[in-house]
Parts: structure tokens; sequence; C-alpha cells
């Protein structure tokens, strides 16, 4: 595999169309995570019209439930969870300028189209794979639903955090390029 | 009738699920290796280089190898000859979860109510099985489970004309349908037979047998082989982003049937294959 990209948070629009699936990434600086029931509250405060807890522009959304810190450190293990079930609410933080997602497993169509309309990225991270990520992450504090426990969404601080490229601003998808690859008739 | 006190149930059961959130066989790291190298896809190579130092990472003991630390899976076989003491055995097994997840830092996945949703916060009740054989021991299995490879896993009623080739197409086709979800390279457990409770249970049960180890009888250790391979010419590949190594082995399990009924069942396993036996 070629040597990782480094990038670092906030991301640009032309960051984000440099990058094409299968582009092996380590991010640094800020993430915020956030999954299911985080996504909902977050879309159905910009339906009201009222603003985030926190500005997603240029920003990265890691779609992770860690497992308990132990004293003393910043957290647990925290692979990533499945990203088809934040497909409802992806696009809708995309075009408040959420530059991409951290997950694992394909995003549907629509999530397609924002990542081309509005130039962001998604990024699979290893499923499983999280004492290795959680090395990688060095601070965080949760900004905002507490009363959420595993799922309130959390600021990150992160160096060298492993990632692939798996859906791009230009189209790419790895899940079906890869598998036609390999795949065997 | 030997004496076992459920003190040492709930200590035993805390200790499993502790070692199988933080140690991952040498079967499964083994079999990592094997097909790193054989694999084609330089991304592929990448991820399971990670799968290999995560496992590392995780002996260690201060992370678990995934933070989904699962449902606890218990598989309890009880001697016919022991007799639990000291109090109840259902308890007994809750507290072990308890202690065990608890003082693991494992991550509480479990909601008492399947539509109200509210979480227990100490991740019991466990799913325990139970099987009374013969002897004076108590042996124990936590298999801790994971939601996203369960949710990929499906029973299917067969007819009887739908045989061997039906029961492949099957289970083929599920793997293929879950892509990358239930984080390749799976372990894929098989059942067939029995009814459509006691299928589903023996895929389960499946999965704790060590990668390589073939069914005892050749008919079904060569369907192993056949499906492995069937499985990998897919092309999924690790994380389902293209490659030859979908799953790491396939391990079928069979009861007697009735005439009328051909279930099959296929329970995917992560490669987080987690399981920890103690005997007592």
């Amino acid at each position: 595999m070629a040597e990782a990209i480094k990038i670092t948070t906030p991301l640009t629009d032309e960051q984000v169309e440099k990058l094409r699936v299968g582009d092996s990434v380590l991010i640094t600086g800020v993430i915020y995570t956030g999954r299911d029931a985080a996504h909902k509250r977050l879309v159905e405060l910009l339906a009201e019209g009222k603003p985030l807890p926190f500005d997603v522009k240029g920003q990265l959304i890691y779609y992770v439930g860690p497992s308990p810190a132990r004293p003393g450190m910043p957290i647990g293990s925290a692979g990533p969870t499945t990203s088809y079930r934040m497909d409802p609410y992806a696009p809708a933080l995309i075009r408040q300028g959420l530059k991409g997602m951290i997950g694992k497993g394909e995003m549907g169509a629509e999530v397609a189209q924002a990542l081309q309309a509005h130039k962001a990225v998604y990024f699979a991270a290893v499923g499983g794979a999280a004492a290795l990520i959680a090395k990688s992450i060095l601070k965080s504090e949760v900004v905002a639903y507490e009363d959420l426990g595993a799922e309130a969404i959390q600021r990150l601080e992160v160096k060298n955090f492993p990632a692939i490229v798996a859906q791009d601003c230009h189209g790419g998808n790895i899940y079906r390029e890869g598998r036609a690859k390999y795949e065997v008739k | 009738m030997r004496e076992i006190h459920v003190d040492q149930v709930v200590k035993t059961v805390a200790e499993l699920c502790i070692a199988a959130n933080y140690e991952l066989d040498e079967d499964v790291i083994e079999s990592f290796r094997h097909f790193r190298e054989k694999e084609e896809s330089p991304t592929a190579r990448a991820i399971l280089d990670q799968l290999i130092e995560n496992a590392a990472i995780a002996r260690e003991g201060l992370f678990p190898m995934c933070q989904d630390t699962g449902f606890a899976v218990l598989f309890v076989e009880i001697g016919q000859e022991v007799h639990i003491v000291g109090g109840d055995l259902w308890e007994a097994l809750n507290e072990g979860v308890r202690k065990g997840y608890g003082e693991g830092y494992l991550r509480k996945s479990i909601v008492a109510d399947p539509l109200r949703r509210v979480n227990t916060k100490d991740n019991t009740p466990p799913v325990v099985w139970t099987e009374i054989v013969p002897g004076d021991k108590l042996t124990i299995t936590v298999a801790p489970k994971g939601g996203g490879s369960e949710n990929m896993s499906e029973v299917r009623m067969l007819r009887p004309a739908d045989g061997v080739e039906g029961v492949k197409n099957f289970v083929v086709d599920r793997v293929s349908r879950s892509g990358g979800n239930p984080c390749p390279p799976v372990i894929v457990g098989v059942g067939i037979g029995g009814t459509f409770d006691k299928c589903a249970w023996l895929a389960k049960k499946a999965l704790l047998r060590p990668i390589g180890q073939r069914h005892p009888d050749p008919f079904y250790a060569d369907m192993e082989v056949e499906l492995l391979e069937r499985i990998n010419r897919l092309g999924i590949g690790p994380q389902g982003l293209g490659g030859r190594t979908t799953a790491l082995d396939v391990h079928v399990e069979v009861y007697p049937c009735h005439i009328a009924s051909l279930p099959a069942a296929v329970n995917m396993q992560c490669h987080a294959a987690r399981h920890k036996t103690a005997v007592i």
C-alpha cells in the first residue's frame, strides 16, 4: 500500500478533492463523535432552524460508541460502528459544511450525492481495530448530549488516526470497485 | 454428587468475560497471518496487519479488542453428578457477567426490552444455553457476540428437495448480501437440521470450534472447504474494501431432522472471534 497521506482537520474543499478511494490516511486534529441518537437530535435542530451544539464546518464526525475509559485514560476502545444507520442524517449535516464522516460499511446513494455536491468524503476505519485506534486518541471531552452516555457527542483530539478513503467526492466507492476487482466469477 | 458453590461460578464467569474480550486466541491470529500472505489486495493486507497489531495491543490489557464487547452468550455444560450450592445458578451467571463487564471496563450494550430500549447498564442478562452432560464437572464458555455480525445472521426453512446445493447457495448468498457490514474477515457458523430453533443454536455453537478444525464427518468437512473457497471468491475482502480474504473459516454443525423439513442457519462471526472456556 502507498504511503499514508497525512491530513489535519478542519478540512478544505481543496484537501477533499485530492482524496481518492483506496487512499490510506492518518488524521490529526479534532474530530467529533456521534451516532444514531445524537444524529437524530442534530437533524431535528436543523429542521427547527436552530443552531447546532458545535460548528460542523470543515469538521469530521466519527461514528463510534466507545467502551468505558479506565481511570486516567482519555477513552476506551473506539472502533467504528456501522455507518448505513446514519444515512438518513448525513446529507443534512454535509449541506451545513461537514467535510466528512468516519465509520464502517457502505453509505447510501443520497450520501454519495451529497459528498459530490458539497465536496465531502467518507472514510472507513477498520471495524474491530478498536484498541489500535484508541491509541491515536489523545483527549476526549463531551460537547453535547451527556445524557446519551456512550452516544454523547464528544470532541476528540487525535494524532495519526488510521483510516481509508471509502467513498470520495468524485463518485468513487471502494465497496463496489474493490469487490468487483477481486471477485472470481 | 459433587458440590460446586455459586461463588465459584460468579468468579469464573467474570474472569472469562474479561479474558474473552482482551485475549484473541492464537488460532485466529495465526489465520490473519496465513491469509495476509495469500492476499493480493494491498488495502486488505494493510487491514490484516492492523488486526494483528490490534490483537497485540488488546492483550496488554488496557483496551478490549473491540469497543462492542458484545452480548454475553454463555454455554454451560452441567455434569449430571454436579450439585450447585449456595444460591441460584441463573443469578450467579448474571452476577458473573455484571462483575466482569464492570471490572473489565467493557461496554454495556444490552437494553432491557427490545422495543422500549432502556440500557440495563451492566450488560445483563446474558443469553444462556445449558446442556446436561455425564460427569461431575461444570464447563462454562463465554462467547461475547457483537451486534454488527449478529445482525447479518439468518435462519431459513428450506425444502428437503433443495438439498445440499440449496443449503450451500443459501450460505454463500447470506455472506454475499452482508458485504462489509459484519466486519470481515468472518467466521461462518452453519447449522443444518434439527428444528427452527435447534438449527440456529447449531450455527452459534459452530463458532466455538477452532479455526482450521474440520467436521469429523468427511462429507461435512468437504462442504466446509468448498463453502470457504466459494465465499473467498466473492471479492468482499477485509471490511468489504475488496480482497481475497472474506472468511477465515466455515464451520458446519448438523442434527437429525424431520422428514418434512430442512432448516439451515448462518451465524456470522466478525474477526473478533471471542470465546473462552473454563472447567470447574
